[in-house]
């Protein structure tokens, strides 16, 4: 590219879980990075792998985020202002409770003009950020190079680190 | 205010983080040098994002106005 890439910053990124709450950080930071002609790499490890599947279908899981706080994405302001206690017990127990949270979540994501997951990933991709999928993940969860998106690179730990230690900023997602 | 006479404008107005920034880039990728944006956007962390990106980038940020609930830019690609 330019002489001047030795001057240019670069970001290292693992991306190890894949709720569509944690899917939000890599994809936001990469996209960003880049706008910034930041040179990026995301290594999708574990969970993380999920998210470079042709078709994304990340869930979020409220029970397992006491922090989350749940407010409807729909009605009149003061109803929207509304935290509801949700007890672990209804949260662990109802059944599809998840697949709600996931579209309340969706919509009020739609409603403050936050882009999607697959509207980020398109972008990275645009933007030259390298994708690359664990191998080890790949071999233990059963999944072949055809569930994937075009353009990933897959690799190990070992290759993801000489990435890293060459990088500016380095984050564990 | 001065006036200026933008050669593209963005309307950014509703987006969130990080679409007003990762939306300028797009746009001043397809700009010639020295030409003109004016981007437009409810965020009100657009305008640290806008500084920080101009920053980074070295294009030339050369006025940020903030209007009602509206933060106006004018950049200048370099």
């Amino acid at each position: 590219m330019s002489e001047t890439d030795n001057q240019r910053k670069r970001m290292a990124l693992i991306a190890s879980k894949g709720t569509l709450d944690w899917a939000y950080p890599p994809f936001i930071l990469a996209s960003t990075a880049a706008a910034m002609d930041m040179e990026v790499g995301i290594f999708f490890t574990f969970y993380g792998l999920t998210l470079l599947k042709k078709k994304l279908d990340a869930k979020v899981a409220p029970h397992t985020n006491p922090a989350m706080p749940m407010k409807m994405p729909f009605g009149p302001a003061g109803f929207q202002n509304i935290e509801w206690p949700m007890p672990n017990i209804i949260m662990g127990n109802v059944p599809g409770f998840e697949t709600m949270a996931t579209s309340l979540m969706k919509k009020t994501f739609k409603n403050k003009g936050v882009a999607t997951i697959e509207e980020l990933r398109d972008i990275c991709i645009e933007s030259n950020v390298k994708l690359i999928g664990c191998q080890m993940t790949m071999d233990v969860f059963g999944f072949s190079k055809d569930d994937f998106i075009e353009g990933i690179d897959v690799a190990g730990a070992a290759t993801f680190l000489e990435f890293a230690a060459e990088s500016d900023i380095q984050l564990f997602i | 205010m001065t006036e200026y006479q933008e050669d593209q404008y963005l309307d950014c107005k509703g987006l969130s983080c990080p679409l007003p920034i990762l939306k300028t880039k797009k746009i001043m990728d397809t700009m010639n040098t020295g030409e003109l944006l004016k981007m437009v956007s409810t965020d009100p962390g657009a305008i640290n994002d806008m500084q920080a990106f101009t920053r980074r980038t070295g294009h030339e940020l050369l006025e940020s106005i903030s209007e009602g609930g509206d933060y106006i830019f004018f950049v200048r690609k370099t």
